[in-house]
């Protein structure tokens, strides 16, 4: 049973960081493209990013209901950035659509517009620091000590800070491999494909120097990768799909570029849940909190893991439903004004 | 500010917030999905352009209540740890499920909004069908888990840990049923006064369109409905507070000393030193009829609980009266728009029905926050009913008043700019001739 829950909750963050994370990545790459990806883009997310949103709900109910205790350590001891994650939420996720029906007022658009670019930076930023803080190990078994070192060392580090720009870096490269395919005309295009190279490679030198800061920081994260046959397979298959992605962008191919950078970010997901595995929180001064050690009664889980099918009975068709009706349709749109 | 009052006030400030909102995707989509209905069936354009512009409010308030929602499920953790470590395991089945009508909602509604001209006419139809109930679900959903604070049950208490967990027995706790149903009506009240009202505004100034005849008759009768099952509702919650939570009804109705008969108080002061409700008018034994079913039966009192475990008296009681207050104002325009419908017509028309109406807009949503108050404040101080303190339950972080602080001027900031908002699409309604501008 925890290991059917601890799978949904991967596929969850995945999909998350594959959807949710996406339209916050559009907002990062608005910075770049300007006025003229704003209408691509508000066309793009409006009908999706609520359903998309709601991954991160659920892995919030999964982690509170199966994992009570995770829950309550990580609400307690990564409060600040937990807390900036939702300021995130609530600016990016109001900015949008006042932007989108606020068509009567001049002036409105241009706050809703930074706000809603700035939203869009704070919180795959501070997820990505959440993250970090989950492996990096510096959150103390008890609380002792200054404010500084009970709730904010856990969390104010190099390290996380590098995973904070590998998450910001990778929304903004998910969202503009997307956006290749939901642009009209071949010029914005090609704008998208740019900024997808780009951030492609500042991505890749982000993932290097995440390895780099947690040397600094006394996280052995490389030795720990090598230790992992998983993570090492995950790293190899994300390496092997470098070339291939970067000539898929190149010629703006945008359902296989899209496809190829889902399999990327799950090499990624599946290499840090390989590193990590069976732990989910790392502790200084105490035991770490694990899978077993952290999970709720076996009657709860077994009733969460039925409540997951059958949830996932109902969402997964009405899902595909909704993407074909929005998303599918502009793939098929390419062959005519693309290439 | 003390850690402990910061945390309480921004759990206050976050709900009293999302409850609105979550009130309006209750009941929304069911006005826009009537409105739809009378456009297939009749082919009045007017219908059509009813269900669009209140699309476009649904869609707002949606975003709205999709991002407090989710601050609420975090601050569950942030404000409450020590809560959330118990429960969690033992209330996270409601909230699993909750999610799942939370996605079959936003993804019905990305349908409705954004799909008129992509899918079928009967497909778009549902769609908004869907997200009415879907919404109306998860909010019964995430009662489960407000009813279950009230009346713990699943679970055995031992040494500050809870065994022998059974969420199922723990989510249809014993107060489920009554409040899910109290909160449902509460809803459909609320909101469709609110529409009722606004519309009524609209038409007082521009008499002859007929859109806001149809848009306040839809909703009126939807007001209609809920307002008058409320108070038959409102009677059996009252009832199964007294059996499980006497010291809420002893508060709500400041009833100081055990009494057998109980009168029923109505307004007054309550004193609490000298342990008497000042300028109030008793109806004698009524209230043992209302809380037992029998004028003669006896109702617990404060005195009975430790002065130590009171609920805040003098909130809670004037809490309730406000909501009973609501409650019988909202019955009373109800009866009257039923006796014009049937009788007297031409009423319907009238100015002063109107006006009556646009002084209706608050009072639904008045109800529910007071309502809201009465339950929460009336627990204290406990968060797990008998079980487990609120005080106890509090994140150990300092400092708790800055987010409280930083989430209040947010949630005011958003105020104002949904209003603002609002106005400028009813505006678009009125003066602009364009406004069923798609946006596909
Ligand atoms: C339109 C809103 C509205 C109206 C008109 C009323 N209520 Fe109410 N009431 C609510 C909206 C509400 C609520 C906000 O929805 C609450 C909070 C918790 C709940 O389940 O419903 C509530 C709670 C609530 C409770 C506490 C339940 C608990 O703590 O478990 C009682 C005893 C009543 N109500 C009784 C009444 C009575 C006797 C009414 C007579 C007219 C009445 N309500 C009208
Ligand atoms: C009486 C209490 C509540 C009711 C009736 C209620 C109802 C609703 C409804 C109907 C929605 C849909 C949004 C909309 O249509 O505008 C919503 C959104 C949400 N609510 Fe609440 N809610 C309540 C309290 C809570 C609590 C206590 C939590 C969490 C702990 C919560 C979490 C959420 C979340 C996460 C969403 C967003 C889902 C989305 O993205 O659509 N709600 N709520
Ligand atoms: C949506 C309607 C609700 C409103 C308006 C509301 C209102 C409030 C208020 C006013 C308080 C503060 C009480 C005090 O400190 O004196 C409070 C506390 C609290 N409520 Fe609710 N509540 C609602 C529903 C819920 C639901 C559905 C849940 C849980 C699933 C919940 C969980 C809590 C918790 C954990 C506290 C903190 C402990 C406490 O102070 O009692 N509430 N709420």
């Amino acid at each position: 049973m925890t290991e059917i829950i601890i799978f949904i909750l991967g596929i969850a963050l995945l999909l998350y960081v594959l959807l949710g994370g996406a339209d916050f990545g559009a907002g990062i790459i608005e910075i770049f493209t300007g006025k003229k990806g704003i209408d691509t883009i508000s066309r793009a997310i409006a009908p999706v990013w609520e359903a998309n949103h709601i991954w991160l709900i659920l892995a919030i109910v999964i982690i509170f209901n199966g994992f009570p205790h995770v829950f309550a350590v990580l609400t307690t001891y990564l409060h600040i950035p937990l807390f900036i994650i939702l300021i995130g939420i609530i600016f990016r996720g109001t900015a949008f659509t006042f932007r989108y029906y606020d068509t009567l007022n001049n002036d409105a658009p241009k706050y809703y517009t930074s706000l809603f670019r700035i939203s869009s930076l704070l919180t795959p930023f501070f997820l990505g620091v959440t993250l970090g803080a989950t492996i990096l190990g510096k959150i103390p078994a008890e609380i002792k000590g200054t404010f500084y070192e009970v709730f904010m060392t856990p969390w104010v580090n190099i390290f996380t800070f590098s995973t904070g720009i590998f998450m910001t870096l990778l929304f903004g490269w998910l969202a503009s491999v997307y956006l290749i395919g939901e642009a009209g005309d071949l010029k914005s295009r090609r704008t998208f494909a740019k900024t997808s190279r780009i951030f492609f490679v500042m991505l890749t030198i982000s993932g290097l120097g995440v390895f780099l800061a947690a040397e600094i920081s006394g996280l052995p994260l490389f030795e720990k990768f090598t230790h992992s046959w998983i993570a090492i397979g995950c790293v190899v298959v994300a390496t092997l799909i470098i070339p291939f992605l970067w000539k898929n962008i190149q010629h703006r191919k945008s359902l296989r570029t899209r496809f190829l950078a889902g399999i990327q970010t799950a090499c990624i997901i599946t290499g840090w849940f390989a590193v990590q595995f069976p732990v989910m929180v790392s502790v200084s001064g105490g035991p770490h909190l694990t899978i077993m050690n952290s999970r709720a009664p076996e009657s709860t889980m077994t009733l969460l893991v039925y409540a997951l099918f059958a949830g996932i009975l109902l969402i997964f068709p009405a899902f595909y439903f909704l993407f074909k009706v929005f998303k599918f349709r502009n793939i098929e749109k390419e062959k005519v004004i693309g290439n | 500010m003390d850690d402990f009052l910061a945390a309480r006030l921004q759990m206050t400030v976050s709900f009293v917030f999302h409850i609105v909102f979550a009130c309006i995707g209750m009941t929304m989509p069911w006005l826009m999905f009537v409105a739809e209905l009378k456009w297939i069936k009749t082919g009045e354009k007017v219908f059509l352009d009813l269900a669009r512009a209140w699309a476009r409010g649904v869609a707002i308030f949606f975003a709205v209540g999709a991002v407090s929602g989710t601050v609420l499920s975090f601050e569950l953790g942030l404000l409450w740890p020590k809560f959330m470590e118990h429960a969690g395991a033992i209330i996270g089945m409601p909230f699993s499920w909750e999610g799942t009508a939370f996605f079959l909602e936003a993804i019905a509604l990305g349908i409705f909004l954004y799909g008129r001209n992509r899918v079928s006419r009967r497909i778009h139809l549902y769609s908004g069908l869907v997200v009415g109930i879907a919404g109306v679900v998860s909010g019964i959903f995430v009662i489960a888990a407000n009813a279950w604070m009230n009346s713990p049950s699943g679970f055995d208490w031992v040494n500050g840990q809870a065994i022998n967990i059974d969420p199922v027995k723990a989510m249809f706790n014993k107060a489920w049923f009554q409040q899910a149903l109290h909160m449902t009506i509460a809803a459909f009240a609320s909101t469709s006064f609110a529409v009722a009202g606004i519309h009524a505004f609209l038409r007082l100034r521009d008499r002859r369109n007929i859109f806001h005849e149809k848009a306040v008759n839809i909703a009126i009768s939807f007001g209609t409905v809920a307002a008058l099952l409320q108070p038959f509702s409102g009677d059996i919650s009252a009832k199964n507070v007294a059996r499980l939570q006497p010291v809420k009804l002893a508060a709500m109705e400041s009833l100081f000393k055990t009494s057998k008969p109980a009168s029923l108080v109505i307004g007054g002061i309550p004193d609490v030193e000298e342990q008497k409700a000042d300028y109030a008018i008793h109806i004698p034994k009524l209230l043992s009829f209302l809380a037992h079913g029998d004028f003669n039966a006896e109702v617990e009192g404060l005195d009975k609980t430790s002065k130590g475990n009171w609920p805040p008296v003098v909130i809670v009681h004037f809490a309730f009266q406000i909501m009973v207050l609501m409650g019988m104002l909202m019955m009373g325009a109800g009866m009257l728009f039923l006796i014009f419908k049937f009788k007297w017509k031409e009423n319907l028309d009238k100015r002063w029905w109107l006006r009556l109406l646009v002084w209706f807009t608050p009072v639904g949503f008045i109800a529910v926050e007071a309502g809201w108050i009465v339950t929460e404040v009336g627990r204290q101080p406990w968060i797990i009913y008998n079980i487990m303190k609120t005080k106890d339950a509090v994140t150990p972080m300092p400092g708790v008043q800055y987010p409280l602080y930083l989430i209040t001027v947010i949630y005011i900031l958003l105020t104002i700019a949904v209003f603002g908002l609002m106005r400028r699409q009813i505006k678009a309604i009125d003066t602009n001739p364009n406004y069923l501008k798609d946006h596909d």
